[in-house]
C-alpha cells in the first residue's frame, strides 16, 4: 500500500487459466482487476490454456444458475485496462480463433508471453 | 430487509440494495430514494437509467472514476462530473445511485 | 531479474507444469511443491522431459512433500535438488516475483 500511495507504479499480471464457469476463479480474478484498477498500476492480462474460454462470445449461464460475467471484460477498457493478451496457441488447441472472443485482444505467441511475464514485477496465476 | 412496492414484497441485503435486479420499478426506486434523503429529479433520473443501462451491457456496477468518465462521454463534461454527481447524489453516486437504480454495490466500493 | 515459479498439481492430472515450463524463461527458478512433486520422481513416462527442463531452469523439490509422499529422494530425476522450507523461502527472496501456477 505504502509504495502505491507514494505513486510507485508496477508492471501487474493476471494469468488466467481456467476456464469461466466451472470454478470461481475467473469471476473472483476478474473482480480483483477491477479492483485493482483503482490504484494506477500497469495491469496486463493474459488469457492462457482454458482461460480462453473465459472470453469466448455467446455464454448464457443463466440455466446453469451462473452470472453470465462475461460482458464485464468489455467494461475493462472503461476501467483504463487496456493490455488483454491472448495466447496464440491456446487459441488454436481449442479451435478458436480472435473472431470468437468477445473482447479486443493481442494475440502473442507463448514464447512471447513467456518473455512478457519475465518483464512484470507481481503475477498472479488462476 | 425487504421493500414493498406495488403489493409485493422485495428482498433486499441488509443495505437496501436489490437481490434481484429485475423486481426493480420507478415506483420502488422514488421509495429507496425517499430513504435516502433524495427527491427524484429529471436529473436524477438521467444518472439512475443511465447506470441501468450500463449494467444491462456490463453487468457491474460501475466503480464512480468509471461512472463519472462514461457520463461525461454521453452528456458532456458538466455532467460527467464528481461535483454534479455528489450534488445530486450527496453520500456517492457509486453508493446511492446504484441502490435507487436496483444495481448492486459497485465492485471495490466498501 | 529471474523468477521463481511454483507448481502444485501433479503432472498426470494438470497441465500446470506444462504450462509453466512453456512459459518460464531460462534460468528461471522451479519449485515443485504439494502434488507436483511426483514430476520430479526418476522412472515416469516424463522423466526425459523433466530431466532437459532441469538443464534450461533451476528445478527444486519439496523436500517435505516428498517425505509426505513416500517419494525417495535418491529417486529423483538428474539436476532437481531438494529444498527445505527455509530454502522455499530463500529463492522467494532471491527472485524478482513469484508466479504460482494453481
Amino acid at each position: 500500500m505504502d509504495e502505491m500511495e507514494s505513486g510507485v507504479v508496477k508492471k501487474f499480471m493476471f494469468i488466467n487459466r481456467k476456464p469461466p464457469h466451472g470454478t470461481v476463479y475467473a469471476l473472483e480474478v476478474l473482480e480483483m482487476v477491477l479492483i485493482s484498477a483503482a490504484f494506477d498500476q500497469d495491469v496486463h492480462l493474459a488469457f492462457i490454456d482454458d482461460g480462453v474460454y473465459q472470453i469466448k462470445k455467446g455464454q448464457a449461464p443463466a440455466e446453469i444458475g451462473c452470472k453470465n460475467f462475461s460482458p464485464t471484460y468489455r467494461a475493462l477498457d472503461g476501467y483504463d485496462i487496456e493490455k488483454l493478451y491472448v495466447e496464440a496457441e491456446g487459441l488454436a488447441e481449442r479451435g478458436l480463433t480472435e473472431d470468437d472472443l468477445l473482447v479486443p485482444v493481442e494475440v502473442l505467441s507463448r514464447a512471447e508471453l513467456g518473455k512478457l511475464m519475465g518483464e512484470m514485477d507481481v503475477i498472479l496465476t488462476a | 430487509m425487504a421493500y414493498t412496492s406495488k403489493g409485493a414484497s422485495i428482498e433486499a441485503d441488509e443495505e437496501g440494495y436489490l437481490i434481484n435486479i429485475n423486481e426493480w420499478n420507478e415506483e420502488l426506486a422514488d421509495q429507496i430514494a425517499k430513504d435516502e434523503g433524495i427527491t427524484m429529479s429529471t436529473e436524477h433520473w438521467e444518472v439512475v437509467n443511465f447506470l441501468r443501462e450500463y449494467y444491462a451491457e456490463y453487468q457491474i456496477a460501475p466503480a464512480v472514476r468509471v461512472l463519472t468518465k462514461a457520463i461525461a462521454k454521453k452528456m458532456g463534461p458538466d455532467k460527467g462530473s464528481n461535483k454534479y454527481l455528489y450534488e445530486l447524489f450527496p453520500y456517492g453516486p457509486g453508493k446511492q445511485a446504484c441502490k435507487i437504480a436496483g444495481l448492486p454495490k459497485p465492485t471495490g466500493c466498501v | 531479474m529471474t523468477m521463481l515459479h511454483t507448481v502444485n498439481k501433479s503432472p498426470f492430472e494438470r497441465n500446470n507444469l506444462d504450462s509453466c515450463l512453456g512459459h518460464a524463461q531460462p534460468g528461471d527458478a522451479i519449485l515443485l511443491i504439494e502434488d507436483a512433486v511426483y514430476a520430479a520422481m526418476g522412472g515416469t513416462n516424463i522423466a526425459g522431459k523433466i530431466a532437459d527442463a532441469a538443464k534450461t531452469f533451476r528445478l527444486h523439490v519439496l523436500g517435505p512433500d516428498l517425505k509426505a509422499r513416500g517419494c525417495d529422494p535418491a529417486n529423483l530425476v538428474a539436476g532437481v535438488t531438494v529444498v527445505d522450507y527455509g530454502g522455499f523461502v530463500e529463492l522467494a527472496a532471491q527472485n524478482k516475483a513469484v508466479n504460482a501456477w494453481l
